[in-house]
């Protein structure tokens, strides 16, 4: 085990970023044409850092699996994006969004990283704006905010319930006038299926041509990672269909250190399941706390209708255990009270599997008119899966996996451990601790790809200048490309009985059951004994129809599930060592007596990061220490 | 429920297709449209055969990976929903189901009924953007946007590039995708500088790839997010003033 060394700036908070900007080295305008640096994922952190690194003159290469950039996942986004602009003059400033973005994360972050985060939100505002975000206006013309969990202001900015949507829309219009300009070349529909070192540096990544089948290579001088989160370990989470850990995973593989895998967020406000044949969940946004009141009957016996269920006999739970929050606690925190009441029997609807969320009270309030401006296309979307018209009866909803607050490790330069090689967005573990705020992802998104990578990105290649990069003939490009074959070759090789979906469903099942919402250290061990049989039965009996040399969705399926086989024991084992619950991360073993979250601030302030040894062997633990100077350690309350 | 397939199949750009047959049967009413066809995928996998390939991705209708023909109709025909948010409860036990890909010369298939839509991020790239690098943006709130302006350039940009709306028209015309982005970001006061010159160009490169408009308006039927044909109109006039009067140089609005 070895202690990282985040390289924090020395300095007051306050003034790290600026003097950090200072003090790295620059690569001069003329000087930028000469490096090329290629960036996996056209999401809101990777569209935008490719934009952005495009404009500043660097030679650009994009890789998407999507048929075009603006379908990645950042689009599903729906509530909005925070900022400290304290526009509605409720007492808001740039050391308060830090001050609750570590709090909410119950105090696992790296103090120095989400003041960066909070201090660059407001420049994202005007970024968007300047591009044409249509974010909501009031008559004035200003714009509109509203409130999200975890906050006591009103901070975030939104486009309807649209607003990942637009934001990337912005990024991906930014990105598509450097295509046409020429700074930035990009491939669509190919899959990166392995990150290339040489001479322990990052050299370039290995990627298939999912049409084609053709597998090929591609050197840069920096590769960065903006490949999203992993919760579709899970199988049914409110991620898209396709989203994957391959990337990340094969950095890992590659030497690069994995943080925090066991951080995971369940999402409180999903649309319960149907039934088996369920292929995804579907998120209602955080937004809808706002105005929605969630409840579940007082008795369990009770099988009324909502609509007859009187006043009195209604238990409005979050705003009675947390009075000062109410409905607008965190996400952890919601979701283990709606399990809580549902383990209590005390769950709606046909599987007794999920919550009501209430807008009566608002829509008497404020009229139907008002409620449909804010929410209108969530309501729709409710009524398309459902068949429930959420105006006249409470939406049901239920806690699902979401978001991923663990990923690369990385430095405060947003570099992995493995020189050159660099995370941004979901990819990495950075800023949001245990537990993401919402209206956070987005934030730190656009903050890594517009704001700080294009800075911190120059004080490694600026060592590099007129180096060429490592040619993709060479030995480990090789090797690289031969590994990815034969891996391909083997899935279709197998042709065994089972179906790739049927191992990700067995997958997600152990998945939720042992490593979700609430974890113990018995559930754990009995998972990381599952884990790998389950993957050795996969790599036996899996059947991966038809060849390489056409479009063939279930090969890149069967690749990806063959990695979240491998992740989901890291996952586990991270799980089991952390000895304590903070955020999403709940060891039934380690709760305080009203059952919330315990932390040990004494033995587990620290971010655990795994290094790969080779397959089936336990990965080596490292630690970075994480000091809190500026905010104060305490038991998060929201009461 | 029980339903039968009729579905396109196609092994590559350059081979001939044809239409299968498929039998889905136990198909529980609450299923989306795409979850169906994954339990046939399945059954298909389990003996033997191959899947039928089709692009999704979000299941949210927000993406704009999917769509397919639905009987004739691009996302079927429940009005403002794509194929990942059609239920099965629109059908009926025993219906018999055409699928087909989107079909137009500027979008050849890949397979089955994966499409290249590769020629819409040409037209964004012709012109779809407000050029601003970044850094250096004045505060959000110098340039105050009426709300009605900003309601009706988000009405536009919800557009989500599914391309429903060239499947739909009997010329293959892109128009209502052109016609949303330019609406979208020339209703904008910051849009305005390059309003002109952006429209000849998204609707010049448009043409390179696609039919023209003769008015049918099955595009506005199809499109997953309503949006309206007004936003055409609207480019029509500012193709018009662009190329009549030349305001392209003067950047006038």
């Amino acid at each position: 085990m070895t202690t990282l060394d985040a390289k924090i700036p020395e300095g007051p908070i306050q003034e790290q970023w600026t003097n950090h900007r200072f003090d790295i080295n620059l690569v001069n305008p003329s000087n930028k044409r000469k490096y090329e640096i290629i960036i996996i994922g056209t999401g809101l952190a990777g569209a935008s850092a490719a934009a952005t690194l495009g404009e500043l003159g660097y030679n650009v290469t994009v890789f998407t699996f999507h048929d075009s950039p603006r379908r990645a996942h950042s689009i599903a986004a729906q509530g909005g994006i925070n900022a400290a602009k304290n526009y509605p003059n409720d007492g808001d400033s740039v050391f308060r969004l830090f001050y609750d973005t570590v709090k909410g994360g119950d105090y696992r972050s790296r103090e120095a990283n989400v003041y960066r985060l909070a201090e660059v939100s407001n420049e994202i505002i005007d970024q968007c704006a300047a591009q044409g975000v249509p974010f909501a206006r009031e008559y004035g013309g200003l714009l509109d905010n509203r409130s999200f969990g975890g906050a006591q202001v009103s901070r975030t900015f939104y486009a309807r319930g649209q607003t990942g949507q637009q934001l990337l829309l912005g990024a991906y219009q930014a990105l598509a006038r450097q295509i046409a300009l020429g700074t930035v070349k990009l491939y669509n529909r190919t899959e990166m299926l392995d990150v290339v070192v040489h001479d322990g540096h990052a050299a370039g990544v290995v990627v298939r041509d999912m049409v084609t089948g053709e597998i090929s290579s591609h050197s840069a001088h920096a590769v960065v990672l903006a490949t999203g989160g992993y919760s579709n370990v899970f199988y049914l989470s409110t991620n898209a269909m396709a989203c994957n850990v391959t990337a990340v995973w094969r950095a890992h593989r590659n030497g690069a250190f994995f943080a925090n895998p066991s951080y995971t967020q369940i999402h409180p406000t999903c649309i319960p399941v149907h039934d088996e044949f369920q292929s995804k969940l579907t998120l209602m946004s955080e937004s809808l706390r706002n105005d929605g009141r969630i409840w579940v009957p007082k008795d369990p016996e009770d099988i009324r209708q909502a609509n007859q269920i009187p006043e009195e006999e209604r238990d409005y739970y979050l705003e009675r255990i947390y009075p000062a929050f109410g409905n607008l606690v965190p996400r952890d925190v919601a979701s283990r009270a709606a399990m809580r009441m549902i383990d209590q029997d005390r769950g709606v609807g046909p599987l007794k599997n999920g919550v009501y969320l209430d807008f009566a009270d608002a829509i008497n309030r404020l009229g139907k008119d008002v409620i449909e401006a804010r929410y209108g296309n969530l309501f729709e979307m409710y009524e398309r899966i459902t068949d429930e018209d959420p105006y006249e009866v409470p939406m049901r909803i239920y806690p699902a996996p979401h978001y991923t607050m663990g990923g690369l490790w990385v430095d405060y330069n947003l570099m992995t451990n493995v020189p050159g090689l660099y995370a941004i967005g979901e990819a990495n573990f950075s800023d949001h601790g245990a537990n993401r705020l919402g209206a956070s992802a987005l934030m730190q998104g656009l903050a890594d790809g517009y704001f700080v990578l294009p800075y911190t990105i120059a004080d490694y290649l600026a060592d590099w200048l007129n180096a060429p990069t490592v040619p993709t003939d060479d030995g480990a490009f090789q090797q690289a490309e031969a590994a990815v074959k034969d891996r391909l070759e083997k899935l279709l090789s197998i042709n065994g009985n089972r179906t790739v979906d049927s191992f990700h469903r067995e997958l997600g099942n152990i998945m939720i059951d042992k490593c979700g919402l609430a974890r113990s250290r018995e559930g754990l061990e009995e998972a990381l004994d599952a884990i790998p049989k389950l993957r050795m039965e996969f790599w036996q009996t899996v059947k991966v129809p038809g060849t390489n040399a056409t479009y063939n969705p279930e090969l890149s399926k069967a690749a990806r599930v063959a990695d979240f086989l491998e992740l989901a024991e890291l996952m586990c084992r991270d799980a089991l060592e952390r000895e304590e619950s903070c955020g999403g991360h709940f060891r039934i073993e380690h709760q305080t007596e009203e059952g919330e979250a315990k932390r040990d601030d004494v033995g587990q302030a620290h971010v655990s990061a795994w290094e790969w040894n080779g397959y089936g062997e336990p990965a080596t633990h490292h630690k970075e220490p994480l000091a809190f100077e500026y905010v104060k350690l305490a038991q998060r309350s929201y009461k | 429920m029980d339903l039968t397939l009729k579905v396109w199949r196609q092994d590559g750009p350059n081979t001939p297709g044809e239409f299968k047959e498929y039998e889905a049967n136990g198909i529980s009413e609450d299923s989306s449209f795409l979850e169906m066809l994954d339990v046939v995928n399945e059954n298909l996998i389990k003996a033997g055969d191959i899947p039928i390939a089709f692009d999704h991705d979000c299941r949210e209708g927000i993406c704009g990976m999917c769509g397919v023909m639905i009987n004739g109709h691009p996302h079927g025909d429940q009005k403002g929903t794509a194929t990942c948010q059609l239920h099965m409860r629109k059908f009926s036990d025993g219906d018999r189901i055409v699928i087909e890909p989107w079909r137009a010369k500027g979008m050849p298939i890949i397979k089955d009924l994966v499409v290249d839509r590769s020629a819409l991020d040409r037209v964004i790239e012709a012109g779809g953007y407000i050029s601003v690098n970044t850094g250096g943006t004045p505060d959000a709130n110098l340039i105050p946007v009426p709300k009605a302006a900003a309601d009706a350039a988000m009405d536009a940009a919800a557009c989500i590039g599914c391309a429903a709306c060239i499947a739909a028209c009997p010329n293959s015309a892109g128009q209502l995708f052109t016609a949303a982005k330019l609406a979208h970001l020339n209703l904008l006061p910051q849009g305005q500088p390059e309003r002109y010159r952006r429209t000849v160009a998204m609707v010049d490169k448009m043409e390179e790839f696609f039919g023209s408009c003769t008015n049918h308006a099955e595009c506005e039927q199809a499109c997953p997010k309503s949006i309206s044909i007004s936003t055409i109109a609207m480019m029509n006039r500012d193709y018009i003033v662009a190329k009549f009067k030349d305001r392209r140089k003067a950047g006038q609005t």
